[in-house]
């Protein structure tokens, strides 16, 4: 039974990390950029929900709501202005540029929020739990991994069912010649950007309630994120999902042998899927 | 049409080197008496640049040379500190060798990690060295006999009884401490010397050459004979090597050891990265300018903590966008100035003669 | 004649590399025009000025008036000139069906083409609307690009090369639509190196070499010797 359980919960908590993952998933798919902030700007949204609930009072799920646009925008001026600048054939600018927003981010947040760990107080419902047969699951994590399916749903239906997705697609697979259908591929980039913060919102939101965070906790939700994509094989999104849950699991059963194993427990599977299956799982794209 | 075929000659070297070579001698010179003639702070922020250098030149090779853009060298700092404190306080070796033994471990850890990291591509092998760091930091804080998480010091006699203490001490009439710092300067320094010099001989070699192929065009390099993966896992174990080294002089420096703080990423990568970019990537002279730089800043900016890291930060990306090649390479592009030519130059032939950009080409 | 598309003087680059030097071409409403010459004669640099791939000086290219030689292919499209790219260029992640909307994407107002009329003029595609679009066949493939630069209805038309690699029962059935497209009044402009299909379609022909227009005319107006001059850059005889 307990064995169980410790399962369930990994699996639920491979929801919150397939929400880590689907935003970094989404912008590699379309513009081969890895954004070494990613797991940074989860956090500053994280305390962007915080700075609504507590200067507001709003409820954190209305505080999301609020903080999506505003995530949205901020993607999309940073995809826009800054970050399509360093696309093109040398991996390095990119990845130099986006390792100097997270340090720049981390900072900024250190002064603005100093260094003491925080949380989103949802009131009741952080302890509430449902009974399944003879296991109590947490209505959070619940509702976390219920939240990753839709996200991961939705963004499926846009990419395959929607001209934007179709767009997507298209500049991913040629730019030059999506440029002669009337797309314009720094636009599209941005917009991708955006959807991929809003993502973070939701993430953000489930992170900043379910644990502690505080400034410095973005560089390990970012390997989180990218142990969660490689293991699913890129550009996949369900791929995705299956990555962070085996992360998920084989992170809850290294705590329940030994709770310092936990972090390791992660790691050692990501490695191994690496060693088995260098292209992951579920691989997709051609690169 | 007869063509008279010209003589040509394959030149490396520029007019402006020789000159550099004499103010080099006298610099070496200086740079070898400073801790008879400066104060004990100003030696141990020298051997904070020195070690800063070894480790930008280190990334610099790897990312600006090899194209091998790794955010997880603190695996390597972290591992041969530790290595070294564990040769010395569980077995007993003296520091000296301890830190050879650190260099040797660390390249023999650098095979199984690029066992994983290689089989990832640009972007992704950067967070990949950076998983692997995590996981032997991971491993390292399970360590009780080293501390665990929390870390341990070296014992007071082991430093005292250093190799090489005694002497410097009876020759200059140090006291302990200021034999160990002077000591650790001159392995620094050593350290430095040794290191641009391996890399300005590799970069003029052939093997240098080839490596320069392999970043420019990967594909053409390896068609016309280059074994690209076979380069990038050199120069990958090669740096692994170095820079262990260069983690355990840093901890034996310092003395005291944790895992968050030897395996820290703003230390001994952050740091690294914004000196190198900022200098200027793939030059030997950038990281030595973007070091000078580095510690300017530090030293005026220091006590404003989290602004500092951010204005680096904020540098960093600005340079990135606007000056890739850094603050050598708007000097160089200006001037026309090279300190470390490697670029190769054909003397005498037509070439010289030819219009930039024919019809064809 | 009043052109609707014309270039004056138009030079490209690429980096250092100067393709065109000083082409002079108009192609007036509704008519159809051949351009031929050898490999690297600049063809495609020219289709890819006028398109907006290659940028140039603003009014190295000007359509109805306006110098657009600087705008961006997104731009040019939306100003009505559509092109069908060398080597087709579909888009492997994309079924057939979404290759010709995606040609729809830059496309202001109503015309003549839908999905309904372009399965008209191919009927084939409609059979394979769900297929992947690179598990066609070439000509299958060519009739994808032509349709999805349809989909944005142009004013012009520029085909680069479609007739490359393709059997001539092939290329027969892709030229068999081009009457059709020209009923809807569109100007056409083609890049052709099989200059008997060249001479059949089009109302006029300019001739490149090393960048330069050689040879211009009505196809009846020229004579074998002349084309293979303008061609070859030497008469007829010395190469036999």
């Amino acid at each position: 039974m307990r064995f169980i359980d410790t399962i369930v919960q990994g699996v639920l908590l491979g929801g919150l990390y397939a929400l880590f993952a689907a935003g970094l998933s989404l912008v590699f798919g379309i513009m081969r950029l890895v954004n070494l902030a990613h797991g940074d700007l989860i956090v500053l949204a994280a305390f962007l929900i915080l700075l609504l609930t507590s200067a507001l009072g709003l409820n954190p799920f209305l505080a999301a709501l609020i903080a999506a646009p505003l995530m949205f925008t901020a993607g999309w001026a940073l995809q826009y202005l800054v970050l399509n600048r360093t696309l093109g054939k040398d991996v390095l600018p990119p990845l130099l540029v986006t390792f100097g927003i997270s340090i720049v981010l981390q900072n900024g947040l250190l002064e603005a929020f100093s260094a003491d760990s925080r949380r989103v107080s949802i009131g009741t419902l952080e302890s509430a739990s449902i009974a399944v047969g003879q296991l109590n699951v947490g209505l959070m994590p619940l509702m976390t991994f219920l939240s990753a399916l839709a996200v991961i749903f939705s963004l499926n239906q846009l990419i395959y069912r929607t001209a934007l997705g179709r767009a997507f697609r298209a500049t991913s697979d040629d730019i030059v010649t999506a440029g002669l259908m009337g797309i314009r591929p720094q636009r599209v980039f941005a917009v991708a950007t955006g959807l991929a913060m809003v993502v973070v919102t939701i993430a953000a939101l489930y992170l900043g309630t379910r644990a502690n965070f505080d400034p410095t906790s973005g560089p390990s939700r970012l390997i989180y994120a990218f142990e969660a994509v490689i293991i699913g094989g890129l550009g996949s999104l369900w791929g995705t999902l299956a990555g962070g849950v085996i992360l998920g699991v084989a992170q809850t059963v290294g705590a329940a042998i030994n709770p310092e194993w936990q972090i390791l427990a992660g790691h050692l599977a990501f490695l191994a899927v690496l060693v088995i299956r260098p292209r992951g799982l579920f691989p997709r794209a051609v690169d | 049409m007869s063509i008279a075929l010209p003589s040509f000659k394959v030149e490396t070297r520029s007019g402006t080197s020789s000159l550099a070579a004499l103010t080099t001698v006298a610099g070496l010179a200086l740079a070898l008496a400073a801790p008879l003639i400066v104060s004990r702070g100003v030696v141990q922020d020298l051997f904070f640049i020195l070690t800063m250098l070894v480790l930008a030149q280190n990334w610099n090779l790897l990312a600006g040379y090899a194209g091998l853009i790794s955010v997880g060298q603190q695996v390597f700092v972290g591992f041969g500190a530790y290595a070294m404190f564990g040769a010395v306080t569980l077995a007993g070796v003296d520091p000296i060798a301890a830190i050879l033994i650190a260099g040797v471990l660390s390249a023999l850890l650098a095979i199984p990690t690029a066992f994983f990291t290689f089989r990832l591509q640009g972007p992704y092998f950067a967070i990949g060295t950076w998983v692997v760091a995590e996981v032997v930091r991971l491993l390292l804080a399970q360590w009780k006999a080293l501390g665990g998480g929390t870390g341990t010091s070296l014992p007071r006699d082991a430093t005292r009884d250093m190799a090489g203490v005694d002497i410097v001490r009876d020759l200059f009439g140090m006291k302990v401490a200021a034999a160990n710092d002077a000591l650790a300067y001159w392995i620094a320094l050593l350290l430095a010397l040794a290191t641009i010099g391996f890399i300005y001989r590799l970069l003029k070699s052939k093997q240098g050459l080839g490596l320069a192929a392999v970043r420019d065009n990967e594909q053409a390099a390896r068609a016309v004979g280059v074994d690209a993966r076979r380069m990038k896992a050199l120069v990958y174990v090669t740096t692994a090597f170095v820079t262990g080294l260069a983690g355990a002089l840093i901890y034996l420096q310092k003395a005291r050891i944790s895992p968050d703080a030897a395996f820290s990423v703003t230390d001994w990568t952050a740091y690294v990265i914004f000196i190198v970019v900022i200098g200027g990537i793939g030059t030997i002279e950038g990281p030595i300018i973007g070091v000078i730089l580095f510690f300017l800043l530090q030293k005026l900016f220091a006590d404003f903590g989290s602004w500092y890291l951010l204005v680096l930060g904020l540098i960093g990306i600005l340079v990135m966008l606007f000056s890739p090649r850094g603050l050598w390479g708007l000097f160089s592009d200006r001037t026309g100035i090279q300190l470390f030519p490697v670029r190769r130059k054909l003397i005498g032939g037509p070439l010289e003669h030819m219009p930039k950009g024919g019809p064809n080409g | 004649m009043t052109a609707m598309l014309e270039t004056r003087g138009l030079k490209a680059f690429y980096g250092d590399f100067q393709a065109l030097f000083g082409v002079d071409i108009a192609v007036a409403k509704g008519e159809t025009v051949a351009i031929i010459g050898a490999n690297g004669a600049g063809k495609t640099s020219l289709m890819r000025a006028i398109s907006g791939v290659l940028s140039s000086k603003p009014e190295m290219v000007v359509y109805r008036d306006e110098p657009i030689g600087a705008l961006a292919a997104p731009d040019v499209l939306a100003r009505g000139i559509a092109m069908v790219p060398e080597g087709r260029r579909l888009f492997p992640s994309l079924s057939v069906e979404e290759n010709l909307l995606i040609g729809a994407y830059g496309r202001k107002g109503q015309g003549p083409w839908t999905l309904e009329t372009v399965y008209a003029l191919f009927p084939i595609l409609r059979e394979r609307r769900n297929n992947p679009a690179t598990a066609l066949s070439g000509g299958q493939q060519q009739m994808v690009a032509i349709g999805r630069a349809l989909m944005s209805n142009p004013d012009v038309l520029l085909c680069d090369e479609i007739s490359l690699g393709l059997a001539p029962v092939v290329v027969r059935d892709i030229y068999a639509a081009f009457p059709r497209i020209r009923e809807t009044g569109a100007s056409i402009v083609i890049v052709e190196q099989d200059i008997a299909q060249a001479l059949k379609v089009a109302t006029r022909v300019y001739c490149l070499m090393e960048g330069r227009v050689t040879l211009s005319g009505r196809p009846d107006a020229l004579t074998r010797e002349q084309i293979h001059q303008a061609y070859f850059g030497a008469p007829c005889h010395a190469l036999h």
